[in-house]
């Protein structure tokens, strides 16, 4: 753990929903390019953990974020950070797909258009390039001007996917991307976080364990808000450091 | 916290495998001990008996591996789940060759039966007997061991491996020194030797028992290390 360099630093994090502290004191070091999963029961504050990650929290008056997150050395919580250009660099996608109601191809070109003045055929290829990325590209090369929304639901999800490298970010968060799909598009979603790793580094919130245990390089236990443990994914499920973990994972749950 | 799983259906699973682990294991032990009261007795019948058993304990390993097999594929089991179902089909292996190496001297025992008596009268059988108990204790130890999950005795058994190890050198010079002193002796004396040996593996077949529990119980795979590694590796 201690040769892999680290992509984000989390050093004392403090979470509140109003007054609830839902995330206590977590301390945490995510490495670059590899994926890391967070399991954990219903509740136990993975999901916002990772919505600190793009400060997406800040929309709502009454969350808050104490502690440090450093992004490359760099603290995002820092008010003084342009969180546009923050978000430029940590990209999101959610459980539910959620295509723009728009082609497919300014679905993938709107979120470029914020950050970047493209000529139309530097546009088409990154376009292209988001959408081969995906996985998606020979499924609606043809069909690049009709609505997202006609997609089937892996189709959208990966469509998604698309629209969230396309900017070209370092930091990928996926909130349980595959929970609204079937096994053969959650399949193909798996083989492509495993590619996006070779550029990326990929976050992924996980209610399904087998999930994490098949497509995470590190995995993070939690539980109300305290981070358990984290370390290697296959000594996580093979021998785990602490006995709460150990009756997470093999279902001695209650 | 609790040492049941959510699912009943999988805690009687993993149950109910290791129940059938310990039958196995209490089979080839009879069998062992069978084996060398058949020698040190010359009895054909109880050797008889010993082989009997062969299909039995045959038919358990693949019903276990069977069973196993299922299991992971139904319930991806992790951690020491996991770690005791691959400990598992380990050990029901060893035990399986533990059944074999017993029908090996039973064998032996008609064999040397059916040359006639007066060579049979002259050989160092009972020196065997010696052995075979060290080896029959080690493995019931060693199950023993495995039935409550217990890494301490699964140590014992580790440290005294190596008596058995000297035992078996001790009845090769003998038996060495015995067909010299005899040339008509030395094809009945090769086969005491195929036996001791039989009975040295019984030993080593214990031994990776114990390594096996020590495996499930702190996760850590001792193979292949001497004793004092061991140790620290469990400490």
């Amino acid at each position: 753990m201690t040769q892999e360099k680290i992509k984000i630093s989390v050093k004392n994090l403090n979470f509140y929903y109003g007054k609830f502290l839902a995330l206590k004191n977590i301390n945490l070091e995510l490495p670059e390019r590899k994926v890391t999963a967070f399991i954990g029961p219903s509740g136990c504050g993975k999901s916002t953990l990772l919505r600190t990650f793009n400060r997406m929290f800040e929309l709502y008056p009454e969350q808050r974020a104490e502690g440090e997150i450093l992004l490359d050395g760099e603290n995002i919580l820092n008010s003084k950070q342009d969180v546009s250009l923050m978000r430029a660099k940590v990209g999101m996608v959610f459980q539910k797909p959620t295509p723009f109601p728009m082609s497919i191809y300014d679905n993938i070109a709107f979120g470029v258009k914020l950050f970047e003045t493209l000529p139309r055929v530097e546009m088409d290829e990154r376009v292209e390039w988001a959408l081969k990325k995906a996985a998606l590209w020979n499924e609606v090369k043809d069909k690049l001007g009709q609505s997202g929304s006609g997609l089937s639901g892996g189709q959208q999800q990966r469509l998604c996917i698309a629209r969230g490298i396309a900017i070209k970010p370092e930091v990928l968060l996926l909130d349980e991307p595959c929970s609204a799909l079937d096994p053969i598009s959650t399949g193909k979603i798996e083989e492509l976080i495993h590619e996006l790793k070779d550029d990326y580094t990929v976050l992924i919130v996980t209610h399904n364990m087998q999930q994490a245990a098949r497509s995470s390089d590190y995995t993070a236990y939690m539980y109300l808000g305290d981070l358990v443990e984290f370390g290697p994914t296959s000594e996580l499920f093979m021998k785990p450091k602490k006995k709460d973990t150990e009756d997470y994972i093999t279902g001695r749950f209650g | 916290m609790t040492d049941k799983h959510l699912s009943t259906q999988f805690d009687s699973e993993l149950s109910g495998i290791s129940t059938r682990v310990l039958e196995m294991g209490g089979l080839v032990e009879s069998q062992v001990a069978q084996a060398v009261y058949a020698l040190t007795n010359f009895s054909d019948e109880t050797a008889s008996q010993v082989l009997v058993l062969e299909e039995t304990v045959n038919a358990l390993e693949v019903g276990i591996d069977r069973d196993l097999s299922s299991i992971i594929a139904r319930r991806q089991p992790t951690a020491r789940d996991l770690r005791l179902l691959i400990a598992i089909s380990k050990t029901i292996g060893n035990l399986e060759r533990v059944g074999d190496e017993a029908a090996r001297i039973a064998r032996t025992v008609q064999r040397l039966i059916n040359t006639g008596v007066s060579s049979r009268l002259r050989l160092p059988v009972t020196d065997l007997k010696f052995e075979s108990e060290l080896a029959v204790a080690q493995l019931r130890k060693a199950l023993d061991a495995f039935a409550r999950l217990d890494v301490d005795k699964a140590l014992e058994v580790l440290k005294q491996d190596d008596q058995i190890d000297q035992e078996f050198e001790g009845l090769m010079r003998k038996l060495i020194t015995f067909m010299m002193e005899d040339p008509r002796t030395i094809s009945s004396s090769i086969d005491l030797v195929f036996v001791a040996k039989a009975i040295e593996r019984v030993g080593d077949h214990a031994k990776n028992l114990a390594e096996q529990i020590i495996y499930i119980v702190k996760g850590t795979d001792v193979r292949h290390n001497s004793v004092e590694e061991v140790e620290t590796l469990v400490r």
